[in-house]
């Protein structure tokens, strides 16, 4: 009896000290649309992996809002007047979460790794890099093959983050070591991600959190209702559909930001027997079903009216974005004169869409007024990754696509439209634009770089291998305890500065 | 009692192998290249290819499989082509979550619909009868995952009682997982207990009008003394049957409900598996929920053998 007395007791015990032990004190909790990939910034390539290595790993420069770069372990950066030589100065006050001290040598190793390691997603961002040097502590050489306007916002991102020189021999995905603000705890697949405050950061003042819990919730409704319940803090892309209700909750707060990338309809003009159309042959007949779209209504009808309509791959505000292409007004007229001058009245083509209800939407509101124009449109939907195969293989005619976008112009339309590019799926091939935007890459003056854009765009403009739609405006919902958060078009969630109130 | 068991190990062998056989093939011959979708959006050619050496793709089929079945028996399931984490580990580190929500919701069907389904059974054409058979059928037409969303609205974030989602350790834990699991065990176990009900009692009804039964009202014993002590016995047999073979269906009912209520079990593993085309992972988890089949199949047998003597003999 006395043996049962104390077991009860005991547990009582136990159970009425768990709250407190469950709420650790002072923890934001990020609701994540997807569960991060691999935590090796080398070898990772999800979007919301890079929201996860925000607070885990520093990396050498960052951007503002606006799309300039910041110092973060790099202070100061120039290239040589041949451009040919990048030399950083690096911080002397930043460690390691192993205590090691951050230096030129653990550069060097990292930038090596990256470009190395067989298995290395960051090749391609660093593929202008010749060698790298360690001069001293604190100074980085990078020599180029060739001029690289772009290696620097490479440098904001995976490319440029730093893990401890004596964890990259081991598995660093498990258990990453960095040296940003927050350290690694530990992380439960499919469900959650624990970072805990690295008191020894060199920027710690800035950071009140002391944990950082990123949570996966697919499911938009039920990322809000947790939200709403007051199970998280603030949840990154909010589902437009969402917005209104959100709003007129008094408990939370909504932020929003335009998108880096594009979103858009991949059109096949040369890659295999399904170009053969004319919707591949003639560009007439592509000029017709961009000008047959209202890219008003449909973000009013598929996104509420939050979408900004677009024509060009630059998001707005973008210094990139150039003033010579307006999103046209619908002209069912001449969309219907540019394809009979193409020698057709009607015209059919094939429309890829993934298999979700917005993309369903999306492609049954384009179908309707593409029918208008005459352009009759059929709807193939299918899951991503199979979508994505027809398309690399040349299986489609038109594909409705996007692209999460990069900080850098070049990212987003070098490797969509140049000849050999890794995103072509359409074959689309023209000199010119491979010249511009080639050209584009090595110039580091940004108005001379404009230019070289303004000139590639007024070809694709008229050519329309890939017709834009619209931009996808990036909505953070956050409770309105939560103060400090600095919406970036890159779509992160940096960590600086949030507190709650 | 242990030839029984000997036997059913024997037989699982060349299931398991077909299961695996059928499940790779199927795997393979689905549409869309994981690698596409693994080398991340800059899609470089040089990763691919490298990806598609370090898994083995180019492979003939049969050689993959092979191979892999090799790396199995030594207890090697592989890796997970999305995160490089081992299968066998994500595998250990989901089975106790989907456990724990399959037992809360067993417990649910079982506390609902036997009594239920005894209730009903006892009072034939009344309307308690009919009420308990309409809601048993409205139990199984609700949808798991809208009944879960709604559940989520009403509960968590208009009355603000239970946490919406997520998972805890019972036993680190025990009032937040015990908080976290009421809602999903009684979405999944609501759907069951509607099942158990109908079963149960159409097992009360059949043994109630069996001769024993009639007998024993004959020597004057009372209608409860009846049914609790000589009829509940022998209608339990098939239900304890059907309970244990309700396991899979449970696995089955936990992928929509773990995705709704985000527990990080087997269902939300393989549905993400699925559409990462993330092989290794698929077979591993297909794998151990035949082995879990099986060895429930087995439990069910013994189970049986257990409640009813009259079967021990024959073994």
């Amino acid at each position: 009896m006395k043996l049962l007395a104390a077991l009860v007791s005991a547990t009582f015990l136990t159970i009425a000290s768990l709250p407190a032990m469950a709420q650790a004190p002072n923890t934001l909790r990020v609701g994540l649309q997807e569960d991060p990939d691999v935590l090796d910034p080398h070898k990772a390539r999800t979007f919301v992996g890079r929201i996860v290595f925000m607070g885990l790993c520093d990396r050498l420069l960052d951007i503002t809002p606006d799309l300039k770069l910041v110092p973060r372990l790099a202070t100061e950066w120039s290239f040589s007047p041949d451009g040919l030589t990048l030399t950083m100065k690096l911080r002397s006050d930043a460690k390691f979460h192993d205590g090691e001290p951050f230096n030129a040598e653990a550069a060097k190793a990292n930038l090596e790794r990256a470009r190395t390691l067989p298995d290395s997603l960051r090749k391609s961002e660093l593929a202008s890099v010749d060698s790298v040097e360690a001069v001293d502590a604190t100074t980085l050489v990078l020599k180029l093959k060739r001029p690289d306007a772009t290696l620097l916002a490479q440098l904001t991102d995976r490319a440029g983050m730093m893990l401890a020189p004596k964890s990259l021999s081991g598995d660093v995905g498990a258990k990453p070591i960095c040296s940003g603000p927050y350290k690694f705890v530990e992380r439960v697949q499919n469900d959650r991600i624990v970072l805990e405050k690295f008191k020894e950061h060199w920027e710690a003042a800035n950071y009140q959190f002391d944990r950082v819990l990123y949570r996966s919730i697919p499911d938009t409704t039920v990322r809000l209702a947790n939200l709403r319940a007051g199970e998280l803090d603030m949840l990154e892309r909010l589902a437009p559909t969402d917005v209104p209700g959100a709003r007129g909750d008094k408990s939370l707060k909504i932020a929003s930001t335009s998108n880096l990338g594009y979103q858009g309809i991949t059109i096949n003009t040369s890659n295999g027997e399904a170009a053969s159309q004319p919707m591949g042959k003639d560009k007439r007949v592509r000029q017709a079903l961009s000008l047959a779209i209202d890219r008003k209504v449909l973000s009013q009808v598929v996104f509420e009216g939050l979408y900004e309509p677009m024509i060009q791959p630059f998001n707005p505000g973008n210094p990139y974005l150039s003033a010579d292409f307006p999103v046209p007004a619908r002209d069912v007229a001449k969309a219907k004169a540019l394809l009979k001058a193409a020698g057709a009245e009607k015209v059919s083509a094939e429309l890829f869409v993934t298999n979700n209800p917005v993309d369903a939407q999306l492609g049954q509101v384009i179908q309707a007024m593409a029918q208008e124009a005459g352009i009759d449109i059929q709807i193939k939907s299918s899951e991503f990754a199979s979508q994505l195969r027809d398309q690399q293989q040349g299986k489609f005619q038109m594909s409705r696509i996007g692209w999460s976008g990069r900080i850098d112009p070049d990212g987003n339309i070098h490797q969509f439209v140049t000849t050999k590019g890794n995103q072509n799926d359409g074959r689309y091939s023209n000199p010119e634009v491979d010249k511009l935007l080639d050209q584009a890459r090595t110039a580091y003056d940004v108005a001379e770089r404009k230019k070289l854009y303004d000139a590639a765009q007024a070809i694709l403009q008229d050519e329309l291998p890939i017709v834009y739609l619209y931009n996808q405006t990036v909505f953070f919902a956050l409770r309105s305890s939560i103060d400090g958060f600095v919406i970036n078009p890159d779509g992160m969630i940096r960590l600086a500065g949030l507190k709650k109130k | 009692m242990l030839t029984l068991i000997g036997r059913r190990v024997l037989i699982a062998i060349p299931t398991l192998f077909l299961v695996s056989l059928f499940v790779f093939a199927l795997q393979r011959a689905l549409p869309g290249d994981p690698f596409l979708v693994i080398a991340g959006e800059e899609r470089d050619p040089e990763v691919i290819a490298r990806l598609r050496e370090i898994y083995r793709m180019d492979d003939p089929i049969v050689v993959q499989f092979f191979a892999w079945l090799g790396q199995v028996v030594q207890g090697d399931f592989g890796r997970s082509l999305r995160t490089g984490e081992p299968v066998l580990g994500l595998i250990l580190q989901k089975l106790p979550v989907t456990i724990q929500l399959a037992t809360a919701s067993i417990l649910v069907a079982v506390a609902i619909g036997v009594p239920a389904g005894i209730i009903a059974a006892r009072n034939k054409g009344t309307a308690l009868d009919y009420s308990a058979s309409a809601l048993a059928l409205s139990g199984l037409s609700i949808p798991n995952f809208w009944l879960g969303i709604m559940l989520i609205l009403l509960v968590s974030v208009e009355l603000k009682l239970l946490p919406a989602s997520g998972y805890e350790p019972i036993f680190t834990n025990p009032i937040g997982a015990i908080e976290r699991l009421i809602m999903p065990a009684f979405v999944l176990g609501g759907g069951l207990a509607a099942f158990l009900m109908r079963h149960t009692r159409a097992a009360m009804l059949e043994v109630l009008q069996s001769d024993y039964v009639r007998t024993a009202r004959a020597k004057g014993l009372d209608e409860d003394a009846v049914v609790n002590r000589h009829a509940l016995r022998n209608a339990l047999i098939p239900i304890i049957t059907l309970s244990t073979l309700l396991f899979g269906e449970l696995l089955a009912g936990a992928v929509l409900t773990e995705q709704v209520f985000t527990i990080p079990g087997f269902g939300k593993l393989i549905i993400d598996a699925v559409f990462n085309r993330d092989y290794g992972v698929v077979q591993g988890v297909v794998l151990c929920t035949a082995i879990g089949f099986i060895l429930m199949n087995l439990l069910a047998d013994l189970l049986y053998i257990l409640v009813n003597p009259r079967l021990r003999d024959g073994q």
